[in-house]
């Protein structure tokens, strides 16, 4: 036994005062670093909590792009992408894909009619046990420069002030861009008649270390064919998904993925700006939709569709939107597997 | 060795103050990634993963030592509640340095994420997906992170008030560097 030696009364009241200093700093960091003290901190939960429109039913289902429908399929690569990228999915060969066909609204029950962007999640597996997850829409831009900035356009969507959208694209002009196309892109009638586009850039790295920032699309094989909105507004609130159960059902769905190859100096960090016309492009593959599923019951529902699970040869750029769609895509996962109860499964086969 | 350890053994001691430093990251850098959408996020995550896998080994590997070795005796005056205490929270702590791993490990298996590791290599899904496994995970793995916290900020303070107020050698069987076991002539 070491001999005890007590300090005298008088520095024990001295030590214990130490000890709640150390011990309060202690928490007081960790707290700051939990952004307790950072009220303006862009957090996922902000994110998702202005993605929630008030008044609607969304538990259990994704907090953005809530309606969709499953698909499973095939990703043929035809060996072209291996110049690109030394990921696996680009060598030659057959790969499963899972998907999932939806629309950007936060309202799982909304008219297909009524929604503007349409989107394609998508992933693709590989042998060697990776994974290529991506979620793509049809805009060939995106509205905004940064997560601040779409943050702060939810915000001004959701304001009950009649300026708000005034002053946000003031504030942001590159929303331009995106607003011509909402108003003068022709709308279709089919998820198979529209072009996806990454939008966000991403570093394929080939098999001598080379690297490339690209962004990818996936064109479709189908023609697409102009739609007025108004004949839109007639078919039934889900006629998306059942004119492509219908037209999957009679034959498989194809498109070509395109990537596009940056020249040195394009923008890569910023998803609102397109890069020029005649940037090479390369196509890796084909992209077959064989079976579509209703998502309650389907192999979509529960996959995050988070573009930053990527397969190595592929990794994010300097664009700051793939990590913010991950914090966020997975704070909308944990809330709706939590709330799973509120959106039940259909078939007999249901999970409790 | 006939004596009565005064002191953790070496290798004890360097897994201790290892695992302190490792556990520690692990917390700051897990309540940091959960509340950023900024690109750290993804750097964060990808030192998170591997890192906890870190943590799981070395804390089986502690385990084993402990029950190989043991540990020191806790002074004969020392307050019954104060060594339960010590007890308990010995026990906690393993408890947790091993199952908050595994629940992580388990909760992105229920995901369906891939669980990538360092250079491409992947752990294999140690559940079947299921969201309802992967929200009750979710909440242990977070709510048992800081319990796990909080009884690190509670072991930071016993052990000070054993270096300062008690001075009873308890803290000195852990933060010695001396390279001998500090063992004790028999009594």
């Amino acid at each position: 036994m070491l001999q005890p030696h007590q300090p005298p009364a008088r520095y024990a009241l001295g030590f214990l005062v130490l000890i709640a200093i150390v011990v309060g700093a202690s928490a007081a960091a960790f707290a700051y670093t939990a952004g307790w003290f950072s009220p303006q901190r862009l957090t996922p939960d902000k994110i998702v909590d202005a993605l929630t429109p008030p008044g609607v039913d969304v538990l259990g289902h994704r907090r953005n792009h809530a309606k969709g429908i499953c698909f499973t399929g095939v990703f043929e690569a035809n060996g072209a992408g291996s110049a690109l990228s030394k990921a696996q999915v680009f060598t030659r060969g057959q790969y499963p894909a899972l998907g999932r066909f939806n629309l950007a609204t936060p309202n799982p029950n909304a008219a297909d009619a009524t929604v503007r962007v349409r989107g394609f999640g998508l992933r693709i597996s590989t042998p060697d046990g990776q994974q290529w997850r991506m979620a793509m829409i049809d805009p060939p831009v995106f509205p905004v420069s940064t997560p601040q900035a779409f943050y702060d356009l939810l915000l001004a969507s959701g304001s009950k002030d009649p300026d708000a959208m005034k002053t946000f694209a003031g504030a942001h002009p590159e929303i331009a861009a995106f607003g011509g196309w909402a108003k003068t892109a022709p709308w279709t009638g089919s998820y198979a008649e529209e072009r996806f586009n990454s939008l966000d850039s991403f570093i394929f790295t080939d098999g001598s270390g080379a690297e490339h920032a690209v962004r990818w699309s996936l064109v479709p094989a189908a023609q697409p064919v102009p739609v007025a909105t108004a004949d839109l507004a007639k078919r039934g609130p889900d006629f998306l998904e059942q004119e492509i159960t219908d037209r999957v059902h009679t034959a498989p769905q194809h498109w070509t993925m395109v990537v596009t190859v940056a020249n040195p100096g394009d923008p890569t960090a910023d998803p609102s700006k397109a890069w020029p016309e005649d940037r090479r492009t390369v196509d890796v593959g084909t992209l077959t939709v064989q079976q579509i599923e209703a998502e309650p019951d389907g192999p979509c529902r529960d996959i995050n569709f988070d573009p930053t699970v990527l397969p190595a040869g592929i990794r994010t750029s300097d664009d700051p939107f793939p990590a913010a769609r991950s914090s966020a895509y997975a704070k909308s996962y944990d809330r709706r597997t939590a709330e799973a109860k509120d959106y039940p499964r259909t078939t007999t086969g249901a999970k409790p | 060795m006939n004596g009565v350890r005064t002191r953790f053994t070496v290798p004890q001691r360097l897994l201790h103050w290892l695992m302190a430093i490792c556990i520690l990251a692990m917390l700051f850098i897990g309540v940091g990634m959960v509340s950023t959408v900024m690109p750290k996020y993804l750097t964060l995550v990808s030192i998170h993963k591997p890192l906890g896998i870190a943590i799981l080994v070395l804390a089986l590997i502690r385990l084993a030592v402990r029950l190989r070795y043991g540990a020191p005796s806790l002074p004969v005056d020392l307050p019954a509640p104060m060594k339960l205490a010590a007890h308990l929270s010995h026990y906690s702590f393993y408890a947790l340095m091993i199952g908050i791993p595994l629940i992580g490990w388990g909760m992105l298996s229920a995901a369906a994420y891939p669980i990538l590791l360092f250079g491409g290599v992947h752990l294999p899904a140690i559940l079947p997906q299921s969201d309802s496994l992967h929200a009750l995970l979710w909440n242990a793995h977070f709510y048992l992170a800081f319990a796990f916290f909080a009884l690190i900020l509670l072991h930071v303070a016993a052990a000070l008030f054993h270096a300062l107020i008690r001075r009873d050698g308890v803290f000195e069987a852990m933060a010695s560097v001396s390279g001998h076991g500090g063992v004790a002539p028999s009594e």
